[in-house]
């Protein structure tokens, strides 16, 4: 049976993870293939890394960050921030990305999405969402890292990029982002059930009942950052809650 | 040991190289035909389209390298595919070392998205290849298109029915999933490439 799939997150800057993390036993807690390689072995199911480096250096420091992870991790990654052009994801595919993810240059240039997965195949196109719910109740694409709002629909946009390619969705809740008090189930189950490709729910996980809630029919897999990174809940603690509550994981 | 890689035009190669490399064997990456028939161990990976990568191989003649080697040889995801006798994809004749086909998902569920992505069991399993893999060990997926089960099948996964996971006859192997990203299992399956006979 496929399992659903936990997924942490590294925020990266200048090639070094930004948000502190709590792993005394690391070597170098602050070079993110140390820490991408102790989830791998926790049984981490991917990855993955956003650089939010806004510099001119960002290409070569980011290519070389992903060799690096590449010759030391066994389990795929996903590399997004700032991705916007065909270019950009050659050259991070070369270096042993497995997916990249685009987020705002891709709702500017949707044909970025079509492009792209033409050049390289659906199966390495995450488009990743970040969405809030307005006053209307209908839930709507924000840009810029959540900063600026749209008057896309959330579920429309999902909708349009895997027409155009995307071959799955990363949506992150900016309501639910770094509350912990559990992911956004309406607007993911809304989208998972409206689009054929997997959808990764991603924003407001801070305990396992709630990665369990969301992957009981709402999501495809789970993503969260910082409570892994502070060892409030650990990989194979999580993985075994979820196979308790009846949800296939690896 | 030479270990060529098949360097053709589907594919990210990287993660095979990187994955050998951890198990310290140097691959090659070539399209000479002299240089893969006279390495230990070819490997072919892919990931495209079938009908693309076909014309390609044909081509250069790599089909005849294929078809003519006499090594180890293991095909990954699409290179399986297309050792397969048939691709639904684009209606396009492959190489025939199996003569499974290959066909595209249907939905059987609702719930079931395709491409399937992610992590599956693997069971049934025979040949050295498995050796001292546990029945049911998870390996990563990512695959619209399946061979489907038949005489060569010597790994069974299920979504939306069954599917070879992995296919051998004399010293052809092919898996479906991606070994060089499937953890330790993956790692186990490809140091018992490198060890058959």
């Amino acid at each position: 049976m496929l399992t659903k799939r936990i997924i942490p997150c590294l925020d990266i800057k200048d090639g070094r993870t930004v948000k502190g993390t709590n792993f005394i036993d690391l070597r170098d807690a602050g070079d993110p293939v140390e820490l991408a390689a102790l989830y791998a072995e926790q049984g981490a199911d991917e990855l993955v890394f956003l650089d939010i480096t806004a510099t001119n250096e960002k290409r070569k420091t980011l290519a070389a960050l992903v060799d690096r992870i590449a010759h030391r991790i066994n389990i795929p990654f996903t590399v997004g921030g700032g991705i916007s052009s065909v270019e950009d994801v050659r050259v991070l595919l070369d270096s042993g990305a497995d997916k990249i993810s685009v987020n705002t240059a891709a709702f500017r240039d949707p044909e970025l999405i079509n492009r792209l997965a033409a050049e390289f195949g659906s199966q390495c196109v995450v488009l990743a969402i970040d969405a809030k719910k307005g006053e209307d109740g209908e839930w709507y694409v924000y840009l810029n890292g959540g900063r600026l709002a749209t008057d896309k629909k959330c579920l429309d946009w999902a909708t349009e990029g895997v027409q155009r390619g995307a071959g799955e969705i990363l949506l992150t809740s900016m309501d639910h982002d770094g509350t912990k008090a559990g992911f956004a189930k309406e607007i993911t189950g809304l989208v998972s059930g409206s689009v054929n490709v997997p959808v990764i729910a991603s924003g407001g996980g801070g305990a396992p009942e709630h990665f369990a809630d969301i992957l009981d029919g709402h999501a495809d897999a789970a993503l969260a950052a910082s409570i892994f990174h502070f060892r409030e809940v650990s990989i194979p603690e999580l993985k075994s809650y979820l196979r308790q509550a009846g949800i296939p994981v690896r | 040991m030479k270990l060529v890689i098949i360097k053709y035009n589907a594919g990210n190669v990287r993660s095979v190289q990187f994955a050998l490399e951890r198990l310290a064997v140097e691959p090659l990456l070539t399209e000479d035909p002299v240089e893969i028939l006279s390495a230990d161990r070819i490997i072919f990976p892919g990931v495209g389209e079938a009908s693309s990568a076909m014309a390609y191989l044909k081509e250069r003649g790599l089909d005849k390298v294929i078809l003519d080697a006499k090594q180890p040889f293991l095909g990954i995801c699409l290179g399986m595919q297309l050792m397969c006798a048939h691709s639904e994809e684009n209606d396009t004749p492959c190489l025939d070392i199996f003569q499974e086909k290959v066909k595209r998902f249907v939905a059987d569920q609702p719930h079931l998205k395709i491409p399937q992505i992610g992590w599956n069991n693997i069971h049934g399993l025979k040949t050295p290849l498995f050796r001292d893999v546990e029945e049911n060990s998870h390996c990563y997926f990512v695959h619209s298109y399946y061979a489907s089960l038949g005489d060569h099948t010597i790994a069974r996964t299920d979504y939306c029915g069954g599917f070879s996971a992995a296919l051998q006859t004399r010293n052809y192997y092919g898996v479906q999933f991606h070994p060089e990203k499937s953890a330790e299992v993956g790692s186990a399956i490809i140091k018992n490439f490198l060890n058959i006979i």
